[in-house]
């Protein structure tokens, strides 16, 4: 659903946008996290925010993690709904435990007494030559964890409705923004210009109150010869490689990891019978090798070749050999190889 | 960097590894633990800086003396019907006790946890706040259920994990959670709940609410880092929070000392983080209400934080699935320099001219029969036994507000693994 006028947005708009709409509409909503308040963020996605909606709504915090989740936890408790930012996903781990342990099972544990409807916004993977420590993927380490829904969007409009309807979620919900592509679509092809949001269809965001349910993926290109599986910084990867090759993919945007759109993946497969699955993130217990078990279970006899992986690799994000790690047009482009690879006729 | 040959001749480094005053065997002598008179203690204004008060994070609040006469500063002044609901909550909290963990030992439960020696710790607090003050508890703090009248059957559903658990079987027994009590979901994870309360203070503070929160952690977790997250946001932003540490002396079977005990009081974490600190005699109920009372006057008028340390004994065992005989001295409770709480309560009352041993002795009997009753109810409701006592589907439920489909077919799995099973044990 989306109403009103739209307006082209950046991803860092678009979230932004998300969040002064929920904080308008509710005023339960608030927003915090370190340098979010007066500054806006690193990033500037809570810019103006503070000025807008006051101190005690949209507030600086201390360099705490474990702090800024667990916080967020009471203040759901209260009755709050807060959005809480962690700076980059690789500083999300001193939080960890407040979410395994305490958001993500205070609904069951409590037999739905308590409950901790939050969301956890935070930009994730690389391209942007930060290292090991500004890079990183961490999406399945939470689809792992039982009672909390995981959100990637790829562009300005899916960010803004799918952010929106993260906050209005009953349950917590961790929201990767993949940060490469805050300013533009990137493709992968890292030594070509930056092309900005401006060009791509799907900056253009409905100013208003508009939601993309969870859980729903998007099919972005309808195609015969093969199903590639992806999220985030990868869509555009993907979808620049098959336009390079002329191959006629089916390409599947998930948008949510959990809870997963199994329905559109499967009836993909079964129609093209070929899948690739593609993620920035480490291979080895990668959310990719949750899709291909899923893949092979329900699709085993569509099936006419291995299911194949392209994703970073299992070391740490490397800095000066970032171009070599990131899963781009190469890797995609050998995997599609392979798999068409026995096509005949 | 310097070689072998080039280093200084330095005498080699030694690593301090504490170890507790007794062990098994040995006799305990709690005589160098200094206990200042009761009375003794000043008691600033409340809505004093907190750099006015340094020496209170190192001093001892007690209102009650040796001849159980309340006195100096701290005294709260409680009417004796109070004083006597103080008592007979803490009675009651030790009679369910009892039977509980004779319930876990008779195998009607997996798991019990008490806290003989505790009470007052719980209770007398509870008596100083308000009923809708937000409570984030540890595991050893079922007094305040108990303080605020709770149903000792519901209670015992839980440790059962009967058909009218509310909390479905779910937990471990003894993690009550009910948010009509302000009661929150006891965690296994340690010293979670402190930034949680501090959230939901900076919550009820921002919304212009006047509940406060109260928070319970022992000495040992104070070391996690949870704490020491709750401790910088509480200060940051004055929340109104009180943030108590029972210092029971022994987590499970390390002392004090592995939290930091061998160096300073639990009560200065607070100076280093700029939040009021108290260190109250914990088994002085009297104290711990007046402390208590302090602080929460202190978080309602927008003072900010109090962290209390309560300096207390714990009795018994962690649990039942612990022998302190293995690790600590056996007379170390008896030895203990600030005695018993319930004692302590009753002989002031008894001084006040308004109790008796044997008006005592009828509550011990009361109470003990309350819990009886209560016991045979909740025992109607089932026992432990092999569990599986909810309906198996309610597994899956309440992960989230609404099933996935994940979720749907692996409780469809388990409803056809438990239809094999069944079909199995028809053929045989």
């Amino acid at each position: 659903m989306s109403e009103g006028a739209t307006k082209q947005m950046n991803m860092i708009q678009a979230v932004n946008s998300a969040m002064d709409v929920a904080m308008e509409r509710d005023d339960s909503v608030c927003v915090f996290g370190e340098d979010v308040g007066y500054y806006g963020g690193v990033f500037r996605a809570t810019a103006g925010l503070q000025k807008k909606y006051g101190k005690t709504r949209a507030f600086d915090t201390p360099i705490n993690e474990c702090g800024i989740i667990g916080v967020a936890v009471g203040m759901a408790t209260y009755g709050l709904k807060p959005i809480a930012e962690i700076q980059f996903a690789d500083y999300i781990y001193p939080g960890l435990d407040q979410i395994v342990s305490e958001a993500a099972r205070l609904r069951y544990r409590s037999a739905g007494e308590f409950t901790a409807p939050m969301v956890v916004r935070t930009p994730s993977g690389g391209g942007i030559f930060g290292g090991q420590t500004h890079s990183q993927s961490p999406e399945s380490i939470f689809t792992h964890i039982c009672g909390v829904k995981t959100v990637i969007p790829s562009t300005p409009y899916d960010a803004k409705g799918l952010l929106i309807a993260a906050i209005e979620d009953p349950d917590p919900v961790i929201f990767f923004e993949p940060k490469r592509i805050y300013n533009g679509p990137f493709d992968g092809h890292y030594d070509n210009p930056v092309q900005p949001w401006s060009k791509h269809p799907a900056s253009e965001v409905p100013e208003g109150y508009f939601t993309i349910p969870l859980g729903k993926a998007k099919v972005l290109r309808e195609g015969e010869a093969l199903t590639i599986v992806t999220y985030g910084t990868m869509v555009h990867v993907a979808m620049r490689a098959v336009e390079d090759l002329g191959v006629d993919a089916e390409v599947i945007d998930l948008r949510t990891l959990l809870p997963l759109d199994i329905e559109t993946i499967e009836e993909s497969i079964k129609k093209t019978g070929r899948c690739i699955i593609m993620h920035e993130a480490t291979r080895t217990s990668g959310f990719g090798s949750e899709l291909s078990a899923l893949v092979q279970e329900r699709c085993f006899y569509h099936l006419e070749v291995p299911i194949e992986r392209v994703t970073g690799y299992d070391t740490p994000y490397p800095h000066s050999l970032e171009w070599a790690y990131f899963p781009g047009p190469v890797r995609t482009r050998l995997a599609i190889e392979r798999v068409m690879e026995n096509v005949s006729g | 960097m310097a070689s072998d040959t080039d280093r200084r001749n330095l005498p080699p480094l030694e690593l301090y590894v504490p170890e507790p005053k007794f062990r098994p065997g040995d006799e305990a002598d709690f005589s160098d633990i200094v206990v200042p008179p009761a009375g003794e203690t000043r008691r600033p204004d409340m809505a004093d800086h907190h750099e006015d008060m340094p020496d209170l994070a190192y001093g001892l609040v007690r209102v009650l003396d040796d001849e159980g006469k309340a006195v100096g500063p701290w005294d709260p002044k409680l009417d004796p019907d109070t004083l006597r609901k103080m008592l007979r909550a803490m009675a009651l909290t030790r009679a369910y006790d009892q039977r509980m963990f004779r319930a876990q030992r008779q195998g009607k439960t997996s798991f019990y946890m008490k806290c003989t020696g505790e009470e007052a710790v719980a209770i007398a607090a509870t008596f100083a706040l308000d009923r809708d003050d937000m409570t984030f508890p540890s595991y050893r703090q079922q007094g305040i259920l108990i303080a605020r009248d709770w149903s000792l059957v519901d209670m015992m559903n839980q440790v059962y994990s009967n058909k009218k658990d509310r909390l479905m079987g779910r937990q471990l027994p003894i993690m009550y959670s009910t948010k009509q009590g302000a009661f929150f979901s006891i965690s296994g994870n340690l010293a979670t709940q402190y930034p949680q309360a501090v959230g939901w203070a900076m919550a009820s503070a921002a919304k212009g609410d006047t509940r406060i929160a109260a928070t319970w952690t022992g000495e040992g977790s104070s070391a996690e880092g949870d704490f020491h997250s709750a401790c910088t946001f509480a200060a940051v932003y004055k929340a109104p929070v009180i943030m108590n540490v029972v210092n029971n002396q022994w987590a499970i079977s390390s002392f004090s000392g592995f939290a930091g005990g061998d160096q300073t009081t639990f009560a200065a974490r607070a100076v280093g983080y700029g939040i009021a600190g108290l260190r109250v005699d914990g088994n002085d109920a009297l104290a711990v209400y007046a402390a208590t009372q302090w602080a929460a006057e202190r978080a309602r008028t927008n003072n900010g934080p109090t962290l209390i340390e309560h300096f207390t004994y714990r009795a018994e065992g962690h649990s039942t699935s612990d022998d302190p005989s293995q690790y600590r001295s056996a007379d170390e409770a008896a030895e203990w320099p600030l005695g018993d709480p319930i004692a302590r309560l009753k002989n002031h009352l008894i001084a006040l001219g308004e109790w008796s041993e044997e008006r005592q002795a009828e509550m011990d009997k009361e109470v003990a029969e309350q819990v009886k009753t209560a016991a045979k109810q909740a025992e109607k409701n089932g026992i432990l036994g092999h569990g599986l006592h909810q309906p198996l589907e309610t597994m899956f439920e309440g992960v989230f507000e609404e099933m996935p489909w994940h979720l749907k077919e692996q409780m469809q799995d388990m409803l056809d693994e438990n239809e094999a099973a069944n079909n199995v044990a028809k053929t045989r």
